[in-house]
């Protein structure tokens, strides 16, 4: 004992406790975890104040790493979704308007052509899926979706028959590229856009170029709308409903193409919805009052997890495990 | 732990108001006010002392002593109350081991611990430190590396990484124990160059 009973810990001692610590965190944290090793945990942090802060400090810091990736925005402005140049669009529209005069004289032949082949293409619960045609376009389906596919010389159609869909068409004004869901029929004018379609209405975002939208059934009960970039349409049986979003939430609601939802403000009810149509074990929010916290977030779409755990430190709820469901809770 | 150094007593005395902490408050304390000072107190632990090996013991160190003090009284000021901790644990030692004290040791006032640093941007923070997360994962040995992003990112749990990976589930548990403890370390290291040289 030196001045004032002073104690010196030994040293050497603190990284075979961070290593226990460490032990006992991923035990915890990756592990199946019952009440027994939960007392047992409850001794070891007991017997000393450095087995507590080790360990606090992991859990910590660990959460910390986790919150961090799950705010973590998705880079989606890469190269392919910015604009190439600003004389892309003029030069688009001459030749458009040039390549329309041109079509009306092929229009009859359209009619005359045997039907090309239609080919199906569908995701299960959680799964997306790339889909490249012969002419370039690339169809991104979403979790649960299905789309048939009938690319002609003359013309391309596509069915999405449930789910949604994201499109980037190779423009081709000789073969029109159109879209027909449910009620509603969308014609590529030059383009990369997304469409949903639910229970009772079709959902259209514009996320490059214009797209056509019109009825498809053959009382044309709606005029004809040209959407532009930025615009989202909602349309069901009664009426269009279109809204201009900003390019962050375009890219927001497209995150499912990288495997994540993206929440800015988004209540805990939309956002349970959204998980919902990617997992089987269900997240479910009874009490009304929590359905309508709002959150903000990254998070992986098949990490409910993550998203729950967020929910729960982040708003002071609690997490229930039914099942292969989860309530969330106060 | 019984011993604590007159000096200390004095520090601690010095803040009697203070209420005392149950183990819920002291755990919030900690995580809240004293770890997100690590990466400044690892850097004063650095300067000041020879011996880069001692660190991790420091700092660990410094953490038991002001849970200790602050679950009989929980002080006013975390900050100067966590380096002056500090540097009372590096002048013991010194006057223990009659190892010769770097100059700075007893400079922890010049420190400016009552003003809080501006804090920079909050989407900067949020940008270095996970580009820090990024290059400790890349460290990581391959094997620790995987089982990391399939427990972490994927989401699987032990069981899964040792079937995925074809290895034993306590080889999966070192290779999970050693990522945390390295990503944990990276998310509390002291910010890029940018604020570290002044």
């Amino acid at each position: 004992m030196s001045n004032a009973g002073e104690t010196v810990m030994p040293l050497g001692d603190a990284k075979e406790i961070e290593a226990q610590a460490a032990d006992w965190f991923q035990r915890r944290r990756f592990w199946n975890w019952s009440d027994d090793d939960q007392t047992k945990l409850d001794a070891w942090l007991e017997e000393s104040m450095a087995h507590s802060v080790a360990f606090w400090r992991l859990e910590t810091g660990f959460e910390g790493t986790e919150r961090l990736t799950a705010l973590r925005h998705p880079r989606f402005g890469n190269v392919a979704d910015a604009p190439k140049s600003k004389w892309r669009p003029i030069l688009f529209r001459t030749a458009a308007a040039l390549i329309v005069m041109g079509a009306v004289g092929v229009f009859a032949l359209r009619y005359q052509e045997p039907a090309p082949a239609e080919m199906a293409y569908a995701t299960a619960v959680g799964a997306t899926k790339s889909i490249k045609l012969a002419d370039g376009t690339v169809i991104e389906l979403n979790t649960n979706s299905r789309v048939r596919v009938s690319i002609g010389r003359h013309q391309r159609y596509v069915w999405l028959d449930r789910g949604e869909a994201y499109f980037q068409v190779t423009h081709d004004e000789s073969r029109p590229f159109v879209v027909t869901a449910g009620k509603r029929r969308i014609t590529d004018l030059g383009t990369k856009f997304l469409v949903r379609r639910g229970h009772e209405q079709v959902e259209i975002a514009v996320s490059q170029g214009r797209v056509r939208l019109e009825s498809a059934d053959e009382a044309h009960t709606f005029a004809p709308v040209e959407l532009i970039k930025g615009e989202v349409v909602v349309a069901n049986d009664k009426q269009i409903v279109v809204k201009t979003k900003t390019p962050k939430k375009l890219a927001d609601e497209l995150g499912w193409r990288h495997g994540v939802l993206v929440f800015d403000h988004t209540t805990l009810a939309d956002a349970a919805r959204e998980f919902n149509r990617y997992n089987e074990g269900k997240l479910i929010i009874e009490d009304p009052e929590v359905a309508s916290l709002t959150i903000d977030g990254t998070f992986r779409s098949n990490n409910v997890g993550l998203f729950a755990r967020a929910a729960k430190d982040l708003l002071g709820l609690r997490i229930e495990v039914r099942g292969s469901d989860m309530v969330i809770m106060r | 732990m019984t011993g604590r150094s007159e000096d200390q007593r004095g520090e601690s005395g010095a803040r009697l108001l203070g209420e005392p902490m149950n183990a819920s408050e002291l755990k919030l304390w900690f995580a809240q006010e004293v770890l997100p000072l690590e990466a400044a107190l690892m850097q004063f632990l650095q300067h000041n002392w020879r011996n880069q090996s001692d660190i991790a013991d420091l700092r660990q160190e410094v953490y038991v002593r002001v849970c200790e003090a602050a679950r009989e009284a929980r002080p006013d000021n975390t900050k100067a109350f966590v380096f002056r901790t500090a540097r009372n644990i590096l002048i013991n030692r010194v006057r223990r081991e009659h190892v010769v004290p770097i100059e700075a040791v007893a400079d922890v006032d010049a420190l400016n611990l009552a003003a809080d640093e501006p804090s920079p941007d909050r989407t900067v923070i949020a940008r270095d430190e996970l580009r820090r997360l990024q290059s400790a994962l890349d460290r990581l040995p391959d094997r620790c590396r995987e089982a990391v992003i399939l427990g972490r990112i994927e989401g699987l749990s032990g069981r899964e990484i040792a079937d995925r990976m074809g290895i034993t589930e306590s080889t999966v548990s070192i290779h999970l124990a050693n990522g945390v403890r390295a990503l944990v370390d990276a998310f509390f290291a002291p910010l890029s160059d940018r604020r570290g040289k002044q």
